[in-house]
């Protein structure tokens, strides 16, 4: 096989000049280069491990249709100069067999990233240089404790590159990376997690992340029954972040323009501008937030509700989605900022911050000031149960505890709650430092969030699970 | 009957995978397998009958896994040259040496037979990647006018997903095989917008491994559901709300297969009996020590988990550990029976499970992924005679008859789930009384299949499924069908949804 392997760099010039050449009107050039590296374990021992390199490319080719402009989406793994050809005259081709693209705007105008020549940056095994030997020392430990240690540790690198007809070169890496780690007592009856996430590993500790494990399992010494209801319960950063995702996800500017989501207005319209809560509540994203950077430009594969193709490269600016309580922004392109009569384009920026004025203070503290009730430690298999009112439905997991008196004094069975984040923004009753977090449903794909922990003075507990 | 894919077989397939084992050979492994596989998938979605997103990916690559002193090691990469197969030989090699000093457990595989340059392609008619794009446009355009145009329709969405699998694998025992699967995915809602509320209605055509025949017809009455689909709407949007309470339930294939997915199927994973999921997908109830004891359910209860079904989205002539498709017990006349494992788990707990065959449920979503233990078609049989979904329904007296998935839930041991659906109708003394809303039920995974009195014949068995089931760290997503008939259970805990909302 001699197939000629090209440079992101290559891929692009070549594709935009094959794109000109065969009579495209305008062409973006997309290429992904990741590589990533894992290791994972169960019952205290290593269960499986993988390094993996992977590269795609994705070509936008846009052509006269009518009155309005058309688009054409082709994208490849594995690009040679060879199949790049291919895979121009099929996006052209696509292209002109479409019809008009509703949300066909200009292509963005170029800017040149400085670091645009750079080879794609990498992950390898070494990354876990530091952890991979605390790891090996925390199962052996807790083999010789008879506790049980599951995990998964993950490290990937993503370098974007996009070219497009209209000069862009834009280049940026970004790392990621989270480890969580599930601890089980001897006869598997209890269970506690901890997860976090990080940028290399540098500052990830296995064992001091076993240390946190036992804590909590040493909570379980004592167990309590407790029934389904609605009960004051502790959120710690994690769980706010499993539940705060879901509304994130929910900001498509399109969707609720068109009456089909919680921000929408009853009678027609959105509900920006309306008051969610009463509190002091902001939710932000900002491609540039120090330890939780995100990629600072749009990026878009396929055009949706809140996206699309041809906004590809478009900066992405500082964006309140709430602001003091009130609906500021949701998700648009440039077509649905239009549609739906916003002054600006807000597109997804994959990362958001969800603070409350004023609050202070960690989720002990929390415990510190609650009488009684539940602490939480995360939650899964959220799902939406009624788009109306984003009721959600789920489950505790890996460590419910009871809180009496300001202290932790046991645990208590699971449960599956229907909560609605939105609801709970107005409802909570004190809150706590904004911090980074780490979900447990949703961290592997979002894991760029920062939360603080929330109490909810009637959390509702839909029924007990028996799960442990 | 469709070839394998003639730009697939040009491929160096034999010559990379020869020089990947060998170099792993050289290297000390003691096993070794390679695959390289190409996955085509399109994803054309309309929104109000306008083509809002229309997308053609091709993800085509090599990996390589290796037993290395009794450790696994894997590796993943996309240039198709002989250097990258000896290169990922070498990685996986590494990643195992590296890997080692954590691995408290020596890895062994149960014995397979040796398939040798072998071929298998699923049941399908047309390739939809040989069908013009602007034809499959034009199709759904159709499609979602028709809702449009009916009165209440505000809005329609339309998504339909088509993946196009090919696959070679070859591992050092000396088998090798080349497949080829097509499977496809429809979704089409239409909406309803009234001033205080909105709701919106489903087709419950389910994802199947079939070809582009399903979307004009062959497999699924479009045209039929198509002219029901703005009136059930209709009817919706009026519908009282359900008081909660305790109903008999009868549960129509297109929302039982989902139940079936969570309660069952995932339940029934030996690699999440064994805890190998407990940070992620979590573990189960049916544990081995519960093997042919656990009553899972009453007595009619029969499932099946099987890698042969017709059309079956998880069907496949070989899993990605070289071995072949079978069908066996998963749930026999309501007590546990069996498990669905690979050649590592096969191997590991062969005297409890009778048997020293992985059943073949090794699957990777990619050639970036590593083959993990994941789900065959696991079904529920239905009665040889049994009644039909009439008589079922003729049996309640105060119940609700429940249509199409919508959302769902279960929890980390496989005991407490809810479910919503599509339509749910009030069930009045035998008779389908009209629709209700805000309906979900709850239970925990053996009282509700104990409580499953009797289940429909064969005229009621429909195959539902799911293209997106996800399991493992890093994160693989599954293709699965459940066929199953109509259920009729006695006393299942059914919830508002608005005054769970706290309305």
């Amino acid at each position: 096989m001699t197939a000629v392997q090209l440079t992101p760099q290559d891929t692009v010039e070549r594709g935009l000049a094959l794109a000109a050449a065969e009579g495209a009107d305008g062409c973006v050039v997309l290429v992904a280069e990741t590589s990533s590296t894992n290791l994972r374990w169960a019952n205290n021992t290593l269960t499986t491990n993988g390094a993996m390199r992977g590269s795609s490319v994705t070509v936008i080719a846009t052509v006269g249709a009518g009155k309005g402009t058309a688009a054409g989406v082709v994208g490849r793994s594995s690009v040679t100069e060879d199949s790049l050809r291919e895979i121009v005259s099929a996006a052209i081709a696509t292209a002109r067999a479409a019809g008009p693209a509703e949300d066909a705007r200009p292509l963005v105008d170029g800017t040149a990233s400085a670091d645009w020549d750079l080879e794609p940056e990498v992950t390898s095994v070494g990354v876990y240089e530091k952890f991979a030997p605390s790891l090996g020392e925390s199962l052996r430990r807790a083999a010789a404790e008879k506790r049980r240690l599951y995990g998964f540790a993950n490290h990937e690198v993503a370098t974007l590159y996009v070219g497009s007809s209209t000069g862009l070169r834009l280049r940026q890496a970004l790392p990621r990376g989270y480890v969580s780690s599930t601890g089980k007592n001897a006869d598997l009856s209890h269970s506690a997690w901890v997860g976090t996430a990080t940028r290399d590993f540098t500052d990830v500790d296995a064992l001091a992340l076993d240390g946190e494990l036992t804590r909590r399992l040493g909570w379980a010494s004592r167990t309590v029954s407790v029934d389904a209801g609605r009960h004051p319960t502790i959120l710690p950063p994690a769980a706010v972040a499993d539940l705060m995702t879901y509304l994130f996800w929910q900001l498509d500017g399109r969707d609720a323009f068109e009456g089909q989501t919680v921000f929408s207005k009853a009678g027609g319209g959105t509900r920006i501008g309306d008051t969610l809560s009463s509190q002091p509540v902001t939710l932000h994203s900002d491609p540039a937030l120090a330890g939780l950077e995100a990629f600072s430009f749009a990026v878009a594969r396929s055009s949706g509700g809140s996206s699309s193709v041809f906004d590809n490269g478009l900066t992405l600016a500082a964006t309140d989605w709430i602001r003091g309580g009130k609906l500021e922004h949701l998700m648009t392109s440039r077509y649905t900022a239009d549609l739906i009569g916003a002054p600006t384009a807000t597109p997804d920026i994959e990362n958001y911050v969800l603070s409350v004025d004023g609050a202070s203070g960690s989720t002990d503290d929390l415990v510190t000031g609650l009488d009684h009730g539940l602490l939480l430690t995360c939650l899964w298999y959220i799902r939406v149960v009624d788009p109306q009112t984003l009721l959600l439905t789920g489950l505790t997991r890996d460590g419910v505890y009871l809180v009496e008196n300001g202290e932790v004094t046991g645990a208590v069975n699971n449960f599956r709650f229907n909560e609605s984040p939105v609801d709970l923004l107005s409802r909570f009753g004190a809150a706590g430092t904004t911090v980074p977090s780490f979900s447990r449903e949703w961290g592997d794909y979002l894991s760029r969030t920062a939360t603080p922990p929330l109490l909810i003075p009637d959390y509702n507990m839909s029924s007990v699970s028996q799960a442990s | 009957m469709p070839d394998i894919d003639a730009s697939f077989l040009a491929l160096p397939r034999q010559e990379l995978a020869a020089a990947a084992l060998q170099r792993a050979r050289d290297l000390g492994a003691g096993f070794a397998e390679f695959r390289l596989e190409r996955i085509r998938s399109e994803s054309i979605s309309l929104r109000d009958s306008v083509l809002e997103s229309a997308k053609d990916d091709e993800d085509l690559g090599l990996a390589v896994r290796v037993i290395h002193d009794g450790t696994w090691g894997f590796a993943a990469g996309v240039a198709l040259t002989v250097d990258e197969a000896v290169g990922l030989a070498e990685q996986a090699v590494h990643m195992a040496q590296v890997s080692r000093p954590i691995n408290a457990e020596t890895i062994e595989l149960a014995d397979e037979p040796v398939y040798d340059d072998v071929t298998w392609i699923s049941s399908y008619e047309i390739d939809p990647f040989t069908v013009p794009r602007a034809e499959k446009v034009a199709l759904l355009t159709g499609y979602s006018d028709r809702l449009l145009e009916a009165e209440g329709v505000a809005h329609v969405s339309v998504h339909v997903a088509t993946i196009h699998e090919c696959k070679y694998y070859a591992n050092t025992a000396g088998t090798s095989y080349t497949q080829q699967r097509v499977r496809i995915g429809p979704d089409i809602t239409a909406h309803a917008v009234a001033e205080d509320r909105f709701d919106s209605m489903s087709s419950t055509a389910p994802p199947a491994g079939r070809g582009w025949e399903y979307m004009t017809g062959t497999g699924w009455d479009w045209d039929g559901e198509l002219a029901r689909i703005p009136g059930w709407l209709a009817e919706k949007m009026a519908a009282p709300s359900v008081e909660p309470g305790t109903y008999d339930v009868v549960i129509d294939p297109s929302n039982l297969w989902l139940t079936i997915h969570e309660s069952i199927g995932h339940a029934t994973e030996l690699d999440r009996a064994l805890g190998y999921e407990a940070n992620y997908a979590g573990t189960s109830f049916a544990t081995l020590d519960k093997l042919g004891t656990l009553q899972y359910g009453s007595p009619v209860m029969h499932v099946t988990g099987d890698r042969t079904a017709e059309h079956g989205l998880s069907t496949v002539g070989y899993d990605d550990e070289g071995v072949a498709g079978q069908q066996w017990d998963l749930v026999k006349d309501g007590i546990l029976v069996g498990y669905q494992v690979d050649r590592r788990m096969a191997k590991k707990n062969e005297d409890v499970l009778g048997t020293s065959r992985s059943n073949g449920c090794a699957y990777a979503d990619s050639s970036g992924h590593i083959p993990i233990q994941r789900m065959a078609n696991v079904s529920l049989q239905p009665a040889p005679d049994g009644p039909s979904t009439e008589e079922l329904i003729s049996r309640v007296r105060n119940g609700i008859y429940i249509v199409g998935d919508k959302s769902w839930s279960i929890d980390m041991q496989r005991y407490n789930f809810q479910f919503t659906g599509q339509r749910f109708y009030k069930i009045t003394d035998g008779k389908l009384d009209g629709q209700l809303r805000d309906v979900a039920y709850q239970a925990t995974t053996t009282d509700f299949w104990g409580s499953m009195e009797a289940v429909g014949g064969p005229q009621t068995y429909v195959l539902g499924g799911a293209l997106n089931c996800g399991k493992a760290e890093p994160s693989q997503s599954g293709a699965v069908s459940h066929g199953c008939p109509s259920a009729l259970f006695r006393g299942v805990r059914i919830l508002n949804t608005t005054q769970e909302a706290g309305r």
